[in-house]
């Protein structure tokens, strides 16, 4: 990857990173609703791995899925909005932080039911071989979802059909607040489960942007090619509790202390320095993040909020919601 | 054209209809490809498309729903088999949660054009397990439009209509009527979903049935009619859209209402129905209104026992003339 790329990346992760911060920091103002589940310390996931995807490949979230939107081309303002419950937000404020969806970019969704989606990528798959596209379609879930019967389901599906789907586990060591290794059999939830399906599963360093990608290329080739389905477990840290209601003061301070060492933005601004790109440059991206995130913040709160008859549209593709004559 | 075809055949028909149709029509279910369906409902369809559009999946019911729903939001129509509806449980969560969802919360960016065909109901002495009439859990769901058709042309027609729906539908197929035969449907049929028949027409009483509930309608008719009781039967035909103008009308010539449930008495169709009636109907009624409906326990296996449970053709004759004479 050069390093005009690998700084692009950077920068993104820049403005996810602001953006969690700036929806923790909105929670607490009370202008954000509900929960939120902070995606800050997987940003190299959605970055590196959209950064090895083609445009029209489809992307399934889950409600950690901020990262997954913005990285796909939602706007900060957009998902801002959205969380803010404003008329411009990204669903139209029906979605809200867990749904974040950008259809027009084929990312197809985040789902709050822990495993649903994965299924559903596979359906995608297996639409893009029956249209014959050459399309793929990309799962992201969270370590939690392994131990749900749809991520069997779906593995199994996608292997027997040999679809182009990829499974890319957001390990982060914690099912919301329990250690998964304290609830599953295996080390690796995905990656270890994987050859039981007859597909490869592999483990990389979630938080370095440039593995992601390089994993992420090498599995879609393999999947492109017609070889079938595989999973990638992404080793990560959420910097926040499981959602707003969690300190997550049941993590042991070294370890949370050893994982903020190895932060995603760091590790990928050390790679842009050690290639020799000046520090300056690197702040500058920063800056650059910092007043897209800012001007966004004021565009959605001076956004107004829904008109209150969009509660009874979209149910149907109609545009209505009528249940009887 | 043959002179009669059996509702097993035209669901057949009426998927194959679809598929000749429109390329972007696919099945996947279980034992629906070689075998043609534990119901023979999908029997010849392998052989005219082959492999690329008839699908046989694992035991998989999450996976079948869930993939449909991906393929249908990316281009495809897919056509999904649920073996018996009491199945539908294996997959609640797609059909509760996600299927009907997702257009809404994501603010109309997403379209999911598929269908969830299942074999419904009793009558064939299947146990509790493999028996139950599920269109009421169906019922409760905001976003599911629900077809359940009661005669093969119906089959073809609403069939068609559901696959062509740019919404989810859930399509029951009773299986205690998969050997009735009936007309054939002419080519091109199409019955829109939400449009009720008036399967009979009567001046007294308004039965209300659903599926396998309107030939029991229909005999019960036949019987109160030697007691000059004459009964309209409405073949809902669609739980959702539901067709309350049909059955006001109906209401306004007859002023007394009874419905015929297979779902159990609380939560089915009929009480939603019966509600409308009370809220917008009341001065039609000359008389209260009576539910048949099945009685809350899981279905027994004996035919006896059975008959205890769901709705028969005399239980029906008892309500219609309880209410005949008010």
């Amino acid at each position: 990857m050069d390093t005009a790329e690998l700084l692009a990346l950077y920068e993104q992760m820049a403005l996810i990173r602001r953006t969690e911060k700036a929806a923790h920091d909105l929670f607490l103002q009370g202008l954000v609703k509900g929960t939120t589940h902070l995606a800050a310390g997987h940003e190299a996931i959605a970055v590196g791995a959209s950064a090895a995807l083609r445009d029209d490949d489809y992307v399934f979230a889950t409600y950690r899925g901020h990262h997954h939107a913005m990285a796909r081309g939602a706007t900060v303002e957009e998902c801002l909005a959205e969380l803010m419950s404003r008329a411009t937000g990204l669903c139209k404020a029906k979605g809200g932080s867990m749904h974040l969806t950008k259809a027009d970019a084929n990312m197809l969704g985040s789902y709050a039911i822990v495993g649903a989606h994965l299924p559903m990528a596979v359906g995608a798959a297996w639409s893009a071989r029956l249209r014959g596209t050459g399309q793929l379609a990309v799962a992201f879930f969270g370590d939690g979802a392994t131990n749900i019967g749809s991520f069997h389901e779906a593995l199994n599906l996608a292997a027997v059909w040999k679809l182009p789907v990829l499974f890319v586990c957001e390990n982060n060591l914690y099912m919301e607040y329990t250690r998964i290794a304290d609830v599953t059999a295996v080390p690796r939830p995905a990656a270890d489960r994987a050859p039981a399906y007859g597909i490869p599963g592999e483990v990389v360093d979630g938080n370095d942007v440039v593995s992601v990608q390089e994993a992420v290329a090498r599995l879609a080739r393999r999947a492109r090619a017609g070889d079938g389905p595989a999973v990638l477990e992404a080793e990560t840290y959420r910097h926040f509790g499981h959602s707003r209601s969690d300190p997550a003061t049941y993590r042991p301070a070294e370890e949370v202390e050893r994982w903020l060492k190895h932060d995603p933005l760091d590790i990928a601004r050390g790679r842009l320095i050690e290639a020799g790109v000046p520090e300056e440059t690197v702040t500058a991206a920063d800056g650059r993040a910092q007043t897209v995130v800012r001007q966004a913040i004021e565009a959605a709160k001076s956004a107004p909020p829904p008109d209150p008859r969009e509660a009874f549209t979209d149910v149907w593709a109609d545009g209505g919601a009528a249940w009887r004559t | 054209m043959a002179d009669v075809i059996t509702y097993r055949e035209a669901v057949a028909e009426g998927i194959a209809r679809e598929m000749r149709r429109d390329p972007s029509v696919v099945c996947l279910g279980e034992d629906i490809g070689e075998a043609g369906g534990v119901f023979k409902t999908t029997a010849g369809l392998l052989k005219e498309f082959g492999r690329e559009r008839v699908w046989d999946t694992p035991i998989s019911e999450q996976a079948i729903v869930g993939a449909a729903m991906g393929a249908a939001m990316t281009g495809m129509r897919p056509v999904a088999e649920i073996m018996f509806s009491d199945f539908l449980a294996c997959c609640w969560d797609y059909l509760a949660n996600e299927i009907p969802k997702v257009r809404y919360m994501t603010g109309g960016q997403v379209t999911v054009p598929l269908v969830v065909r299942t074999a419904n109901g009793g009558g064939l002495g299947f146990g509790a397990q493999h028996s139950q009439a599920t269109e009421n859990w169906a019922l409760t769901v905001p976003g599911l439009k629900i077809a359940a058709p009661s005669t093969p042309a119906d089959v073809i027609g609403m069939m068609a209509a559901a696959v062509r729906s740019d919404d989810p539908v859930v399509f029951f197929e009773h299986k205690g009527l998969l050997a009735a035969k009936g007309a054939p449907a002419p080519p091109g049929h199409v019955v829109e979903l939400g449009r009720a028949a008036v399967a009979r027409e009567g001046a007294d009483v308004t039965l209300v049935a659903l599926a396998s509930m309107v030939p029991v309608a229909l005999q019960a008719a036949s019987l109160l009619a030697e007691e000059d009781i004459g009964v309209e039967v409405v073949d809902l035909r669609s739980l959702v859209p539901l067709d309350m103008a049909t059955v006001l009308a109906s209401l306004g010539r007859t002023s007394r209402l009874v419905t015929v449930e297979e779902n159990p008495y609380q939560g089915g169709w009929g009480a939603t129905l019966v509600s409308v009636v009370a809220d917008e109907g009341f001065a039609l009624l000359d008389a209260p209104v009576r539910r048949v409906a099945a009685e809350c326990v899981p279905l027994p296996f004996a035919d006896v026992l059975e008959e205890q449970v769901i709705p028969t053709v005399d239980k029906v004759v008892a309500a219609v003339r309880s209410l005949a004479a008010y």
